[in-house]
């Protein structure tokens, strides 16, 4: 169906060139376990449905969260938990870990959304420090020890998962739909406000539009997104502990956003991809992992602020704007 | 509702910031139908007034009726959704948005279709049509795809005047609408706000006399704070007191 008028969405590259880059980001997608050990794909696979749904708060709504390791480490532990001590099976337990995730995430919400910039990002993180002393006290996490041996199970009872490329061809599927879940609610009516009130907010409330409550629904989606994120890990690796609660996680995961490109679809992957094999090299290298990483988001704040992928994108944009800008005011002057 | 023919009616307003008092006991009565300008020197308190009415700001005293309906307590989001728009002073619009983008966001907050994140944003092609009336309404029918931040700045004011039609609210409170516009665009907005007259209910605030002689049916002067004059223009230019205020203030 011809609309009047059409979405202002610039082309940043040519048609043939975007299926290209496409075609060949599946080829390697499926071929990557034939060169690569597995299980480590599937890590990475985790860390970019992680970054992609923190993306969705930070990028897409402006909130900076600190407190997602609550969501990742809390569907961890509810997966390990019921698949293992419950004896569930892996497609509930996975729903389990959604709805832990979202749940954390809603309840943190309501408390915290109501704040501006530093004070939001101190809740977020000072209510994911309770979780993780929950977690150091609670009996059935097991302390220190985490809880180990979680069984993997099978795919609706036929795809035997403990084969690590069955299972890393689950995790791919299941990441990739949540990755176009995520495109989606971007671009839907609801991302459009969302959009709307990062760039305006008291101009959406003039609109009359409570926008705590937009906030809120990102918010929770995103920390549903997330707690699959952690769910997959903690069955991947048949493990859920201290460590995916802790704060680190959460600074980890804003450092992949921003390192790949805040506010886009791609650089949050862009930004897993590397922080996770940086930290994968360095563990055997001797070198401080942490201080590599440091330098290296100084490196990416003071020269390409808006990350690797994001700063690609912003050149073309600038390009292509700078095009239709000129000729909208030519056009203009044409008909004075 | 003696005063049924007053869209909006408040009583003894007040707002003090510490010791500071911005406005003090303003009663105000903006009949259905009228164009009503608020006028007064720098300082007056014709903003916070502004943003008492629409509850940006909460006032220390006094009270607010919308159609009849207090609305001392309610939020602003609320406000706006009982039919009580407000623009800014400061122009805000969207900046990264095209002016396209940001009528549309304006009416699809109107309609509500604002919760579902699963469904394509095709569906919002549907107010393609409303988008071109307003447009075609301000004037920015040939910008249709420029960004607002590429827009001059008169026309980033028709922008937010045509967001703010969007929402079809019954009572527009406009800041200072022809701030900063050229001649051609201040003639462009003052015919559009006169045909707003009856059909809605305007109150703006307005340093360009001129315009305000010329589209008011009603004006309330202020000065530090407080109601010093109310009527029609002629009333009004009379009124010993507000030539005083004028001629010592910065307007001429």
């Amino acid at each position: 169906m011809a609309h009047r008028y059409k979405d202002f969405r610039p082309r940043l590259v040519s048609d043939p060139m975007r299926y290209g880059l496409l075609a060949l980001a599946a080829v390697v997608a499926l071929a990557a376990p034939m060169a690569i050990f597995p299980l480590f794909l599937v890590k990475v696979l985790c860390f970019m449905l992680f970054a992609a749904a923190l993306n969705l708060v930070l990028g897409f709504a402006g909130l900076l969260s600190l407190g997602h390791a609550a969501f990742f480490g809390g569907a961890a532990y509810a997966f390990a938990q019921s698949a293992k001590v419950w004896g569930w099976p892996f497609e509930l337990s996975l729903l389990f870990g959604v709805v832990v995730g979202g749940g954390l995430g809603f309840v943190f919400g309501l408390i915290a959304i109501r704040r501006q910039g530093i004070y939001f990002t101190m809740i977020t993180l000072a209510l994911a420090q309770m979780i993780y002393f929950l977690a150091v006290q609670a009996p059935f996490t097991g302390g220190e020890d985490g809880i180990q041996n979680v069984p993997r199970g099978t795919l609706l009872g036929v795809l035997d998962l403990r084969d690590t490329h069955t299972l890393y061809y689950v995790v791919l599927a299941i990441v990739v739909i949540c990755l176009l879940l995520i495109r989606r609610t971007v671009h839907s009516p609801f991302g459009h406000i969302l959009g709307a009130i990062r760039e305006n907010e008291a101009r959406v409330t003039s609109l009359g539009l409570n926008v705590s409550r937009y906030k809120l629904l990102a918010f929770t989606l995103s920390a549903a997104l997330s707690g699959l994120a952690g769910a997959l890990k903690a069955s991947a690796f048949q493990l859920a502990t201290l460590t995916d609660v802790s704060w680190h996680i959460s600074g980890e995961v804003v450092l992949m956003v921003l390192i790949g490109g805040i506010g886009t679809l791609w650089g949050p992957l862009v930004g897993a991809i590397f922080v996770v094999m940086i930290g994968h090299f360095l563990a055997t290298s001797g070198l401080p992992v942490s201080l590599v990483i440091g330098v290296v988001f100084m490196a990416c704040v003071m020269l390409f602020r808006r990350g690797f992928y994001g700063e690609t994108v912003e050149y073309l944009r600038e390009r292509v704007l700078r095009d239709v800008s000129l000729r909208a005011t030519a056009g203009r002057e044409g008909q004075k | 509702m003696s005063t049924s023919s007053c869209i909006l009616e408040a009583r003894g307003l007040r707002k003090s910031f510490g010791g500071f008092v911005a406005v003090s006991g303003v009663d105000l009565d903006v009949e259905t139908g009228n164009i009503h300008a608020l006028i007064g020197p720098n300082g007056a308190g014709k903003s916070t007034l502004f943003n008492l009415l629409t509850k940006f700001i909460q006032p220390t005293a006094g009270d607010i009726r919308f159609k009849g309906k207090d609305i001392t307590h309610a939020p602003p989001a609320a406000i706006a959704r009982l039919g009580m728009v407000r623009s800014f002073q400061i122009s805000s619009v969207f900046l990264h948005l095209t002016v396209y983008e940001n009528i549309r966001v304006a009416l699809q907050a109107h309609g509500r279709d604002t919760w579902r994140f699963w469904r394509s944003e095709r569906g919002l092609h549907r107010f393609d049509d409303q988008v071109h009336e307003l447009v075609c309404q301000v004037g920015l029918e040939p910008l249709i795809y420029t960004r607002a931040a590429d827009l001059p700045y008169g026309r980033k004011r028709a922008l937010e005047l045509a967001t703010t039609l969007a929402l079809d609210p019954e009572l527009i409170l406009l800041d200072e609408p022809m701030a900063g516009m050229g001649q051609e665009d201040i003639e462009r907005t003052s015919a559009l706000i006169r045909s707003l007259g009856g059909k809605h209910t305007v109150l703006m605030v307005e340093h360009n006399l001129k315009v305000v002689a010329d589209i008011s049916d009603r004006i309330t002067v202020l000065r530090r704070g407080e109601k010093i004059a109310e009527g029609s223009y002629d009333e009004v230019a009379a009124n010993e007191e507000v030539r005083s205020a004028y001629m010592g203030g910065a307007h001429g």
